[in-house]
């Protein structure tokens, strides 16, 4: 599931990398100064104690908040603005905090709607649909029932989201964004809100992902254990500031983010 | 026991993919059509043709048209009453200046014009939502009526300010004017109705209609994947407005014969707005019966009483009309939102295990 | 070149050779003003308390008005009909929280917004039924409501007041001013904005959201019958004047749903704008822009600033 396009970034060179990046909402400095990379094929955790501009970061790659100052380089092209089509046409995908699930949809449909920047049959095949617009229709089915059965959804595939449980539903939205094929993979808070059970599976799921599909991962989480587990590097940040940068280990041991967890003032 | 999917198995994407995937729904469906092309023009009765059937269908295909909008893309619109005006103000200019055209074809050509007016008071949507966005459909609404009035061309500087529909054929038959007779009148709108409901069908099950529904139910996650917003509401802008101008052609030159401004007023546009609040909203099915049941409600109110021997006024029909079409809609809104197709999909369930409830 | 004169500059010349009729004309623009301002007044409590998009606020005008009347007419005097009046309104406001606010509580707001449509369907229906679908008069000397003008000879001419058209700008403000306090003052004003800023939190200190409703929809409701009287008395009490009662929406639109302030300020320059706009440019393209003009404006305003001028900016975070 590897997406083309763009120069080729080998494994372990950067993917993405955001540089000297603010962002802020009237007074309020979401993120000040930002700077840190992404490398192709690792999972990259961005932690840090609740209000430290982690969701806004995650919304500045994707394009839906503008940064005030600061760049964005991504498959080696700066920009300082983009809009959130450019992210998802460039292979970026995402999952939200609170799942942002299409609710009037069923599962299925949720995870054939990731597949709409790939179907390009034009709007007359789509009036006439039999013929060409059926057949597309089929041949992403295809690729989606890959990830049904992958994420092991299929007896909800055509159940309505709304009525399905918590845990089913962040699975289902994660589908819909790896049936974007994305290089890049944002999962905002992944784990949130599950169990025990629930959060091993998830995470079988993302080193899956990562391992089979090459998929490079960059995800918010405030389960430390999970977080170790997983990562390759982590990314600190606190009150919009990156206080550390490096692998799990480093960054647990590194006394300014023991501070910033215990709320020690600096 | 009748309704059973035992033993129908999808064998292919395919096939799991299709409209209607049960044999019993298509059985149904055949069953209908055959009703409509053959059973109503043998009842012979021009009050059920003229007066009842092909009004429905009109109805129902700028109730189709409406539900794109507003149920599969969540763009509340209460513009309907003048989009359909514009189609049939369209019609009305074409087939003037150019009168050994086809009318059919001015008929389709008319939906066009109205996408094109509809895109144009659809760009609003780029920054504003929900009643908003309402309220700017009342601004299309209100100046497109004015138009109608204002314009002398538009209706052939008639001095009633009417339009009255001239006489047309096709292969020789009458098909407009006076002389056109219900039943061939019918028949071209049942025509016209059915193809029109089949592409609509077919845009919505597709990745078109995904898009729309995205878009309406969180918009946001919508453009993160990729879907670009603006041509995605103008798309659905410019599909509703076609079909409702096409029904409003319809509406003047197979039904009612002639026209004047104030037949697509506000009240028109709520008139449509109900249809699919109560039919259901998203569903092409609950575009049929929320015609068929604002379309009847005021028959059945005028003929039940009578044949029970207490005749009632004709205004007073109307005016307990508003009243009950407004308590249904509230009540609807409460116990069902999703409408009449959704109680007719319960329905259908319980059919399924039919005669054992459990 | 004419026609650019005929739009940039004629209808100025008009208005500065004619300045008694352009006084008149912005007083009566204000008047109509001053009565939109008056239905989108009853707008905004509504939503400021319960959050709902009361699009029925229009015709709760024209059925406020129809019933006063209706009632007179059956042979009962004056201020008793007005006091049933008020009653009707007070058990409207009580069906309505009852029937429709109560089961829809926590439904997203474009379904309660459109089951406003389905109140104002009813109401038309049911008024007309009820009152039969004439046009009537409304009852003014029976209320002591001022008849005849005040005549000013001035501006180089002659300008009219109507004394109603005084009352009524009287009687809105010591409304307007009454609900103000009440507001601030009261301990049910209170409980009003605590429920305007967060259901969940007035809750959580006791105060009923369903007696609030009633009160807040009765209170627009008596807005509304005041809003109806003095609107019948200029122009017939019929159900044309519902789509009239539409055109506050575009107030709304202008003025913020939330600002009371923001209603009478947008009410003005609506009805302002439409009048004069209508007079010296309404003859250029034939006449009647009054029917959409506001609309137009309103659209305009939401391109630029869809908070209106006095409402709060709304940031979407994901």
């Amino acid at each position: 599931m590897r997406a083309t396009g763009g120069p080729d970034i080998a494994v372990g060179d950067v993917l993405l990398s955001v540089e000297n990046v603010s962002l802020a909402f009237g007074g309020v400095k979401a993120v000040s100064d930002v700077s840190f990379d992404i490398r192709k094929g690792e999972i990259r955790a961005i932690i840090g104690p609740n209000g430290a501009g982690k969701t806004s970061m995650l919304n500045v790659i994707n394009g839906f908040y503008q940064p005030q100052h600061g760049r964005i380089t991504f498959k080696g092209a700066t920009r300082s603005k983009m809009r959130p089509y450019e992210a998802a046409e460039g292979g970026i995908a995402r999952t939200f905090q609170n799942v942002a699930l299409f609710r009037g949809m069923t599962a299925l449909d949720n995870i054939m709607a990731g597949r709409t920047l790939k179907m390009r049959k034009n709007f007359v095949w789509q009036l006439l649909r039999h013929g060409p617009a059926l057949r597309e229709e089929v041949e992403h089915r295809h690729a989606v029932e890959a990830i049904i059965d992958f994420l092991k959804i299929q007896e909800i595939r055509r159940t309505p989201v709304g009525r399905l449980p918590y845990g089913l539903q962040k699975r289902v939205e994660l589908g819909r964004a790896l049936a974007m094929e994305p290089e890049l993979l944002l999962l905002d808070e992944p784990m949130a809100g599950m169990n025990l059970e629930e959060k091993e599976d998830m995470s079988r799921f993302i080193l899956d992902v990562n391992d089979h599909f090459g998929t490079t991962i960059a995800l918010i989480e405030h389960d430390m254990g999970v977080v170790m587990d997983l990562s390759d590097r982590v990314v600190v940040l606190d009150h919009g500031i990156k206080i550390a940068d490096g692998t799990p280990d480093e960054v647990r041991s590194d006394q300014k983010v023991i501070d910033a967890y215990l709320g020690v003032a600096h | 026991m009748l309704y059973r999917e035992a033993g129908q198995f999808k064998t292919t994407y395919e096939k799991d993919s299709a409209i209607f995937p049960i044999l019993q729904d298509r059985i149904g469906i055949a069953v209908i059509l055959a009703i409509a092309v053959i059973g109503v023009p043998a009842t012979r009765n021009d009050f059920i043709i003229n007066a009842v059937m092909t009004p429905f269908l009109i109805f129902t295909l700028a109730a189709i048209g409406l539900n794109i909008l507003t149920g599969y893309t969540g763009l509340l619109s209460l513009g309907t009453g003048a989009f359909m005006g514009v189609g049939a103000y369209a019609c009305y200019k074409l087939t003037s200046i150019f009168p050994s055209v086809n009318i059919i074809v001015w008929v389709i050509a008319s939906g066009f014009f109205a996408a094109a007016v509809g895109v144009l008071f659809g760009l609003p949507s780029l920054r504003i939502k929900g009643f908003y966005l309402a309220i700017a459909t009342l601004a299309a609404q209100f100046f497109l009526e004015w138009c109608f009035i204002r314009i002398p061309w538009l209706y052939n500087y008639n001095v009633s300010g009417a339009i009255e529909v001239p006489q047309r054929e096709l292969f020789g038959v009458i098909i407009t004017g006076p002389r056109a007779t219900a039943e061939t009148r019918y028949y071209i709108v049942l025509a016209i109705v059915v193809a029109m409901t089949w592409l609509a069908s077919n845009l919505v099950h597709g990745r078109i209609g995904r898009m729309w529904m995205a878009v309406r139910d969180m918009d946001i996650a919508a453009e993160l994947m990729g879907i670009r917003l603006l041509p995605t509401k103008l798309l659905a802008f410019a599909v509703s407005s076609f079909y409702c101008g096409v029904s409003g052609a319809l509406m003047v030159f197979l039904w009612y014969g002639g026209a004047e401004a104030s037949v697509f007023n506000i009240n028109q546009s709520f008139t449509i707005l109900f249809m699919i609040i109560i039919g259901g909203l998203g569903s092409m099915v609950g575009s049929f019966m929320g015609a068929a049941l604002i379309f009847i409600l005021p028959i059945a109110l005028r003929f039940v009483p009578e044949w029970l021997g207490l005749p009632l006024q004709s205004s007073t029909v109307e005016h307990v009309t508003f009243m009950v079409v407004g308590v249904l809609i509230i009540v609807i809104l409460i116990a069902e939102p999703a409408g009449m197709a959704r109680l007719w999909q319960v329905g259908k369930q319980k059919l399924r295990v039919w005669p054992f409830p459990y | 070149m004419h026609l650019l004169y005929m739009i940039l500059i004629d209808p100025f010349v008009q208005m500065a050779s004619a300045p008694d009729l352009l006084v008149q004309t912005l007083w009566e623009g204000l008047v109509s003003g001053m009565l939109y301002a008056l239905i989108a007044l009853g707008f905004v409590l509504i939503f400021k308390a319960s959050g709902v998009f009361n699009f029925a606020q229009g015709i709760m005008v024209v059925f406020a008005a129809l019933t006063l009347v209706g009632i007179y007419e059956a042979g009962v005097p004056a201020f008793i009909a007005l006091a049933l009046a008020i009653a009707v309104m007070f058990l409207l406001a009580f069906v309505v929280e009852r029937g429709v606010l109560r089961p829809l509580v926590g439904q997203p707001d474009i379904i309660l917004f459109m089951a406003t449509f389905g109140i104002t369907y009813f109401l038309i229906g049911f008024g007309e039924l009820v009152f039969g679908g004439d046009p009537k008069v409304m009852i003014t000397e029976p209320l002591y409501l001022p008849k005849g003008a005040i005549t000013y000879h001035a501006f180089g001419g002659m300008v009219q007041l109507q004394k109603l058209d005084i009352a009524a700008a009287i009687i809105a403000s010591l409304m307007v001013a009454g609900l103000a306090v009440f507001f601030s003052k009261t301990r049910i004003g209170r409980a009003l904005r605590a429920v305007a800023d967060s259901h969940e939190a007035a809750l959580s200190v006791g105060i009923s959201l369903e007696q609030i409703w009633v009160i807040v929809w009765f209170a627009a409701g008596l807005v509304a019958l005041v809003t109806g009287v003095f609107w019948g008395a200029r122009s017939d009490v019929s159900f044309a004047l519902e789509v009239i009662a539409l055109k506050a929406l575009p107030v709304l639109i202008l003025g913020g749903f939330t600002s009371i302030p923001g209603a009478i300020v947008g009410g003005l320059i609506i009805g302002l704008g439409e009048k004069i706009v209508e007079f010296y440019w309404g003859p250029l393209v034939g006449s009647g822009t009054d029917a959409w003009f506001a609309y137009v404006i309103a659209l305009v305003f939401l391109l630029f600033r869809p908070q209106g001028l006095f409402g709060e900016r709304i940031i979407e975070r994901v």
